[in-house]
């Protein structure tokens, strides 16, 4: 009766879409969010804030997409630590299945998931008026490069789920979190209108290269200042440098974590 | 090195230690196909520790041990593929609806989908669930969940099903209607292994009964031989304070071979006869030790009896809370 671990993880991955269908709030966070803070910016703050060289809409787009992919590690955090709390990871673990099948499942989930909200985040800025300005294979790059900052976020998200007690917990730890490190990056507003001691802050927050980097690979304004650090005026090679020394730190974390939590 | 027909559950020297301490110590188990083990023991005796080794979630210190023919420790998913597991939680999913739990299930069981879904039906069917079938399970009362538990347990028609305390938190009509599905899938050839803090489920239920403490076997029998062990009949004198209950203890001493146990909050005082006791000789003693007596009974042993006179640490109401 056994089959392979692909079919295993693909019942995984279906049963965490069914979650969705279940409950669609949960997928207000990828989504309704996200292009609610479209409109808020470019429409209410997009007046006030000036960035040199470029219109705002230009500018913004990128600093949604990358706030709004850091919060896709709020769905497998949650999750997890939901399925930890409830005990029906038990009933997985005394199944002919393969351990490593759920946590691919979640994996698989959350990245459609991720892919979605690109998806949808995309077409809301193109209506607002946003536009690439680079030819196609830096515009895939820009996409690759989300793609690649989301993966990173949701391997952070099953951690941080394995870690905590409670879904709750989760929640609290990544909203505390991320709204800091995204409005206190270039997400938003340029780095140069900024009291001193932030625009430091903002300069050295890999949320601003990894935007910058998105921006880059656009062609939209990333409005560096001067001086800034060698990651921002290097911003794709450093993010994706980032991405990927995350990567190596978190997988390993996760993975042992995972097996202890499934390890009497 | 075993037969692999015939037996449930085969278990030699089994152990496991976490440091220094040993949860279970040289557990040997026998349990023919289509019969019922009770695991009985006080809380923290070993009883989960066994079922976790068995159904391969923990692996063991010390010893072997085989379900449904093959190897906990080396053949781990042949005896996952076999076997039901229905833990003290209610593992199932909140935000899947009934159906959609037991059709994970199936389908991680290997089931094709129309197969999953079929045996779906059938189960929630059996165990009275039609109604919220279509229901998110996080909106079930806890009886209902329970069931559904179990209905996930043996999805695949396993050989062996493990329960651990399978109806604790169930009212009585639900507890008669889990006792005739469980005598239902024994009679169909499953072999089960529960634990259990009711006495009572477990003299109903079991064909054999274990009973462990400290992680040891202590006594292993049918309920009818373990009752006959502590001895045939008992005197039980219920007084009406927690004065009375030391000189009804000294009382009855004149007519038992083992020491009085004592109840202090059921005020209870019960020893098991010697042959040929009267009632009226033991109504004088207690009226000559001035006891207040509200009520004097004989009565045959229980496997309370049973346990109290085997276990060492607590009171049978702690044996599982």
């Amino acid at each position: 009766m056994s089959q392979s671990l692909s079919a295993d993880a693909s019942i995984f991955a279906r049963r965490n879409a069914a979650h969705i269908r279940q409950i669609p709030e949960k997928l207000i966070d990828v989504t309704l969010q996200p292009i609610m803070f479209v409109l808020l910016f470019a429409y209410v703050f997009g007046g006030v804030i000036d960035v040199p060289g470029s219109n705002y809409r230009e500018y913004l787009i990128g600093g949604i997409l990358v706030q709004s992919l850091a919060f896709g590690m709020m769905g497998p955090g949650t999750a997890i630590a939901t399925d930890l709390r409830e005990g029906v990871i038990e009933r997985f673990r005394s199944l002919p299945v393969s351990r490593a099948a759920y946590l691919i499942g979640h994996l698989v989930s959350e990245v459609g998931a991720s892919l979605i909200a690109l998806t949808i985040l995309t077409g809301s800025g193109l209506l607002v008026g946003w536009r690439p300005h680079e030819d196609v294979l830096h515009v895939a790059g820009g996409f690759g490069l989300l793609i690649l900052f989301s993966i990173t976020m949701i391997w952070i998200g099953t951690l941080l789920g394995l870690i905590s007690r409670s879904a709750d917990g989760v929640q609290g730890l990544i909203f505390m979190t991320i709204f800091p490190l995204t409005f206190l990056s270039n997400a938003f507003v340029p780095a140069e209108g900024l009291p001193a001691a932030l625009e430091t802050f903002s300069n050295y927050n890999p949320v601003s290269t990894v935007v910058s980097a998105v921006r880059t690979l656009f062609g939209n304004a990333t409005a560096t200042p001067d001086g800034a650090p060698w990651t921002l005026q290097h911003p794709v090679v450093s993010a994706v440098g980032s991405c990927l020394l995350l990567l190596a730190i978190v997988v390993p974390l996760t993975l042992a974590r995972y097996r202890a939590r499934t390890t009497d | 090195m075993y037969e692999t027909t015939g037996i449930g559950v085969e278990a030699a020297g089994l152990g496991k230690s976490y440091d220094d301490f040993w949860a279970l110590r040289d557990v040997d188990l026998h349990v023919p196909a289509g019969s019922v083990l009770g695991l009985l023991g006080h809380n923290g005796a070993g009883k989960t520790t066994a079922i976790k080794i068995l159904t391969t979630l923990a692996s063991p210190t010390t010893g072997t041990a085989r379900v449904a023919g093959y190897d906990v420790k080396t053949q781990g998913r042949e005896v996952r593929s076999r076997i039901g597991v229905a833990s003290q939680a209610a593992t199932v999913d909140g935000l899947l609806t009934g159906r959609a739990n037991l059709t994970l299930v199936g389908r991680l069981y290997g089931l094709s989908k129309t197969d999953a879904r079929t045996r779906a039906d059938e189960l929630l069917e059996r165990l009275d669930l039609v109604d919220a079938a279509d229901k998110l399970v996080q909106a079930y009362s806890g009886g209902m969940r329970r069931r559904l538990d179990l209905a996930a347990s043996i999805v695949a028609r396993p050989a062996v099903l493990f329960l651990d305390e399978p109806t604790t938190g169930l009212d009585p009509r639900s507890r008669g209607d889990l006792w005739a599905l469980l005598r239902e899938l024994v009679d169909g050839g499953t072999t089960i292994v529960l634990t259990t803090q009711y006495l009572e489920e477990a003299d109903r239920l079991a064909d054999d009964i274990v009973v462990l403490d400290h992680g040891r076997v202590v006594a292993h029998g049918t309920p009818t031989d373990l009752k006959a062990r502590v001895g045939g009949e008992r005197a039980e004198v219920t007084v009406s304070g927690v004065a009375d209950l030391a000189p009804a203890a000294r009382a009855l001493d004149g007519f038992a071979d083992a020491p009085a146990v004592t109840d202090a909050e059921a005020l209870t005082v019960t020893v098991p006869l010697r042959g040929g006791t009267r009632l009226m000789d033991i109504v004088r003693a207690l009226d000559a030790g001035g006891v207040d007596a509200v009520d004097v009974a004989r009565r045959e042993a229980t496997l309370d009896d049973v346990f109290l006179s085997l276990t060492t640490t607590s009171k049978p109401e702690a044996i599982a809370a």
